[in-house]
């Protein structure tokens, strides 16, 4: 018999009860709640008379309508001035409230998006399962956690029993060896997984990412893999607990303490595959052959190595695949052949739960460093993740390279990557963002999203089209 | 057995700001999201939470919005239909306008257990038969298609049958109509039990 996966370990640990037909119930160890996919799942609770089965297990943060400016934010709740995102966020506020949840409201200096906060605070945990009403929950895999994105029937079951109901996902290998090459970042390892596999690749799967060049990476840079795991379709992803690992968990405020740290420590370092586990699918990619990875289309697997140009759809033999290439050509307003250093950008934006944290801040910082923004750049937003990620940023004078060089400053929340709030890309503007999805619209009505690491962001917004950032690295001193 | 009007969304990839933007998604309600269905393809301009949707301009090329496909309440759409976000305003929207089941050659995760828990049907078919649905749904005006879950078929006009796999627990709630949260509660006993266990061997997540 062959040895587990680490999804293997995490599923049989938490399995309550395995039906005939397949499905089962997996218990859930923490649910992360944000205001807008929980509204719905309280009422749900309220008109049943339900209470959580376990109030102490959930965690909430609103972002997603979170308002960026310091001004706005200096206003508290009256500074949301949609009145339609002013009542989602008393809401959660509210519901938190009756249910008894803990919440870091709007103007607690820890609020943030809720995939930067969770492992900040230490909610995040190896070994446990963990739930959110999004996608986007794949992001705490990173620390060896089985975490789902749910929808908000599921966000309601899981408040009222502790449990999920589950089938079994099949066990994915993505395997990066090797190391990767100055200027090339986690985001690149990711966007080059999709364009690889595609959308739908993982769709089944729970997508473990191994090899040196994962292993190598930072917390922050496995985040952001993880993060993006739903980008290839897959729910969940995962990485293997290592001392890495520990050394980000130890004394987070919600993190074990003392003797109850040691033990949960030494339990932590079991969560990795057997040597001899079975995966279903295996990919093997080449660290070395990664180059920094630009989106020219609307789906993340359209991606080009910042060498290439735009494809032509004539050339693609599916013609199901042709059409939508045509399709989101022609929404980018891009010509085939096309370098993609030719695109012009129009905006910037640096944030979101897959580029907000300190380390993403960093590797902008040093690229934009007394430089100034491209006169064609119109907006360049930096959002970091959280209040904490913030005040960090401030200490090391970010900030004020940031501001120096010509770009805003923000306040923490989800901002533009889906522009809930007021944060918006113009129709037909290009925007060379560090988020995770380039749909049509999910920056702002007929906005051009170009899917992209921190430190590509950066350079862009200093030439006003893409670079390929490794030539401005050889000049820096880093 | 349901019987509907197809139309046809002949397109790849379809994700959930495509099926519903991200603006109407700050309602903290459940309904009332049909009138935004595909709202950017939907429409030429670009539509607000809370705004009387009458007087908007449609998109004519957009199939929703072809005379003969008036009423339709099964989707027949391409691979990888609902990918993107968790959010349940997708089904709640597709359900909210009207439509019953879907048809297409693969689902996102997320989204196709989504449509379970809103009673709507969405049905893997190979692709070689949806390239052939597209074909006659063309072809024929007022194409219509009927499932009968009980026997896990779709019967085409023609009286041919497609069949289809549907998970059993799955299609027990929908022939019945059960509520999941009631059901899990059934076996309390067995999660309390799991969770004593689990607190003692693993109390740091219980801190």
């Amino acid at each position: 018999m062959s040895g587990k996966t680490l999804y293997d370990k995490l599923w049989d640990s938490h399995l309550v009860k395995q039906r005939d037909d397949g499905t089962a119930l997996i218990y859930i160890d923490r649910q992360l709640i944000h205001e807008v996919t929980s509204p719905q799942a309280f009422e749900g609770l309220r008109l049943a008379g339900r209470r959580p089965w376990r109030a102490e297990s959930n965690f909430a943060t609103p972002d997603h309508n979170i308002p960026t400016t310091k001004e706005e934010r200096r206003q508290g709740l009256e500074g949301i001035r949609d009145p339609i995102s002013r009542i989602q966020v008393t809401t959660l506020d509210d519901n938190c409230r009756e249910f008894g949840i803990f919440e870091l409201d709007m103007n607690d200096e820890r609020q943030g998006i809720v995939h930067v906060v969770g492992p900040e605070q230490g909610a995040t945990l190896p070994g446990m399962t963990i739930v959110c009403g999004d996608s986007h929950t794949s992001t705490h895999g990173a620390l060896g956690a089985l975490a789902h994105g749910i929808g908000t029937s599921e966000v309601e079951h899981v408040m009222a029993t502790q449990c999920l109901l589950q089938t079994k996902m099949k066990n994915m290998l993505v395997r990066v060896d090797g190391r990767l090459n100055p200027g090339v970042t986690a985001k690149d390892i990711v966007l080059a997984i999709i364009g690889e596999i595609g959308t739908a690749g993982g769709t089944g799967y729970t997508i473990e990412f191994g090899g040196e060049a994962i292993r190598s990476l930072s917390m922050e840079g496995r985040m952001t893999v993880c993060n993006m795991a739903i980008e290839a379709g897959a729910r969940a992803g995962l990485i293997a607990v290592d001392q890495t690992t520990l050394d980000y968990i130890k004394g987070r405020p919600f993190a074990p303490k003392g003797e109850m740290w040691e033990r949960a420590a030494a339990a932590w370092k079991g969560l990795v595959s057997d040597a001899d586990a079975h995966f279903d699918r295996v990919v093997v990619i080449d660290a070395a052959e990664i180059i920094p990875q630009v989106t020219w289309g609307t789906s993340p697997e359209m991606v080009a190595p910042i060498t290439g140009e735009v494809p032509d759809p004539d050339k693609e033999t599916d013609p199901s695949r042709r059409e939508n290439m045509k399709q989101a050509l022609k929404y980018m307003g891009l010509t085939p052949g096309t370098k993609m250093t030719d695109i012009k950008l129009d905006c910037v934006f640096i944030g979101s739960c897959t580029n907000s944290r300190i380390e993403d801040l960093r590797a902008a910082a040093a690229v934009v460093k007394g430089r100034k923004v491209a006169a064609n750049v119109e907006m360049a937003l930096v959002v970091p993740g959280s209040g904490l990620v913030k005040k960090q940023a401030e200490a090391e004078g970010l900030d004020k390279i940031f501001i120096d060089a010509g770009l805003e400053w923000r306040e923490p929340g989800c901002s533009m990557c889906l522009a809930m709030n007021a944060d918006q890309l113009g129709a037909g503007k290009h925007c060379a963002s560090t988020s995770n999805r380039n749909f049509e619209g999910r920056q702002g009505f007929g906005g051009r999203t170009h899917l992209v690491s921190p430190a590509m962001a950066a350079a862009a917004a200093v030439h006003g089209h893409f670079v390929d950032v490794r030539d401005i690295l050889l000049t820096l001193d880093i | 057995m349901q019987s509907g009007l197809v139309m046809p969304l002949d397109r790849a990839n379809v994700d959930t700001d495509f099926i519903i933007p991200k603006q109407f998604l700050k309602s903290i309600k459940r309904s009332g999201f049909g009138v935004n269905l595909f709202d950017e393809h939907r429409y030429l301009d670009k539509g607000e939470p809370g705004r009387d949707n009458s007087g908007r301009p449609l998109n004519p090329d957009f199939v929703m919005n072809k005379a003969r496909y008036k009423g339709a309440s099964v989707l027949l759409a391409r691979e990888n239909f609902g990918c993107g976000s968790s959010r349940e305003h997708a089904p709640w929207a597709l359900d909210d306008y009207g439509f019953r089941i879907i048809i297409a050659p693969s689902y996102a995760d997320i989204f196709f257990n989504n449509c379970f828990k809103n009673g709507i049907l969405p049905i893997v078919v190979d692709r070689k038969i949806v390239d052939e649905l597209f074909v006659e749904v063309e072809a024929q005006e007022g194409y219509s298609l009927t499932v009968d879950l009980e026997n896990q078929v779709i019967i085409r006009p023609s009286g041919a049958t497609i069949p289809f796999n549907v998970d059993s627990f799955r299609k027990y709630c929908l022939l019945n109509g059960l509520d999941d949260i009631g059901i899990t509660l059934q076996d309390a006993g067995e999660i309390k039990t799991f969770e004593k266990g689990w607190r003692e061997t693993s109390p740091w997540y219980f801190g």
